[in-house]
């Protein structure tokens, strides 16, 4: 009894220990005020690369994550074109390309954001870090519009179609349109959040010409958001 | 002490955003002129375009090692093999000619004589 309750104290002081070293230590300043950088890199440059190495590798699998969604439209759209041309008309082309527009700006005021976090200039990183959260949020709001009245028109996925058009295979459309914009605004919304999350940091004045990785690999995942929509609205929104 | 990273320039930041901006438009407007089949390969390359821009700059791969380009471009490689496979399975398909065992005797396609009722 005595030597479970002794496992149980030391493996609990022992995740303590690891979650502290990780969150703590990665960031505080040493009296030279050089970042302080996890001991079994040879310096913080190569902690920062094999971070980012880290990042790449999870954007190869968001590429495969999004990949068979690509697939099933590429392989429906050859085999009924007149179905997804009726349902392209049937989209907002002009929403979309104000969502495209946005979401671009909110690749900008990010990739400022990564450079004044680089440069130091903390306040600067806060106010752009805000900036990409609102163009991310006024992305969402339009989506919800759009989303909304779809469900008023009824053009909804598989079953649940109610809206009169002439080709059999038009709701087959909008299944694959709610998954790829679904799919998508659920990684804005993580986004969203995660930036959320380093905007405090940064606020705390923690990142800087030493230390602003987190800052990078979030703005990495940001791009790639963008990179997706980037696709996704000629190919949703622009069949004629 | 990290003098080798690269950072964007605010100057060059702003250019890559303007030339996004101006390829969105071009997409539209490429959109509502009838190219015929050269539609959707148009759509496709301004959009390649834009990504490239953004790959490239925003998220720095041009300034970056090698390692991390062959990393993100090797899962365009893999979603290559998804589509050939799938298309080259998909496109050939045909109705369905299941034929119940003891049918097969008098099912057409397994005949040698052609006769038109059996």
């Amino acid at each position: 009894m005595a030597a479970w309750k002794k496992l149980f104290e030391n493996s609990t002081r022992l995740t303590l220990f690891i979650i502290r070293e990780r969150l703590v230590m990665s960031h505080t300043q040493t009296t030279s005020g050089k970042h302080h950088f996890a001991h079994h890199f040879k310096d913080a440059h190569h902690e920062f690369d094999s971070c980012k190495v880290g990042m790449w590798l999870f954007l190869l699998q968001e590429v495969l994550f999004f990949a068979p969604l690509f697939v099933a439209y590429a392989l429906f759209r050859s085999t009924h074109p007149e179905a997804f041309l009726e349902a392209s008309h049937l989209l907002n082309w002009k929403l979309g390309a104000f969502n495209t527009a946005v979401l671009i700006s909110s690749s900008f005021t990010m990739a400022l954001g990564v450079n004044a976090a680089q440069r130091g200039l903390h306040k600067k990183t806060v106010k752009y870090l805000a900036l990409t959260i609102l163009f991310s949020v006024i992305f969402l709001v339009v989506k919800y519009f759009e989303y909304t009245h779809k469900i008023h028109a009824g053009l909804l996925p598989a079953g649940m179609f109610s809206h009169p058009v002439e080709h059999e295979k038009t709701p087959l459309f909008f299944s694959i349109y709610f998954m790829m914009t679904g799919l998508h605004g659920i990684h804005v919304l993580i986004g969203i959040g995660l930036i959320f999350w380093i905007m405090m940091r940064a606020k705390k004045e923690e990142f800087g010409p030493e230390y602003f990785t987190p800052v990078e690999l979030v703005g990495l995942y940001w791009h790639f958001v963008d990179l997706v929509w980037i696709y996704l609205f000629p190919l949703l929104y622009l069949i004629r | 002490m990290n003098t080798h990273h690269h950072i964007l320039s605010v100057k060059n930041c702003s250019i890559i955003f303007g030339t996004l901006l101006i390829f969105t438009v071009l997409t539209v407007a490429a959109a509502h002129v009838d190219f015929g089949y050269f539609n959707f390969p148009l759509a496709m390359l301004i959009a390649t375009i834009k990504a490239s821009l953004v790959v490239f700059y925003f998220m720095g791969l041009k300034f970056d090692s090698n390692e991390n380009r062959v990393i993100f471009f090797s899962s365009f490689i893999f979603l290559a093999i998804f589509i050939a496979l799938s298309f080259s399975d998909f496109l050939f398909r045909k109705p369905d000619t299941y034929v119940p065992h003891n049918e097969i005797f008098n099912a057409k396609k397994f005949s040698s004589e052609k006769a038109p009722n059996h």
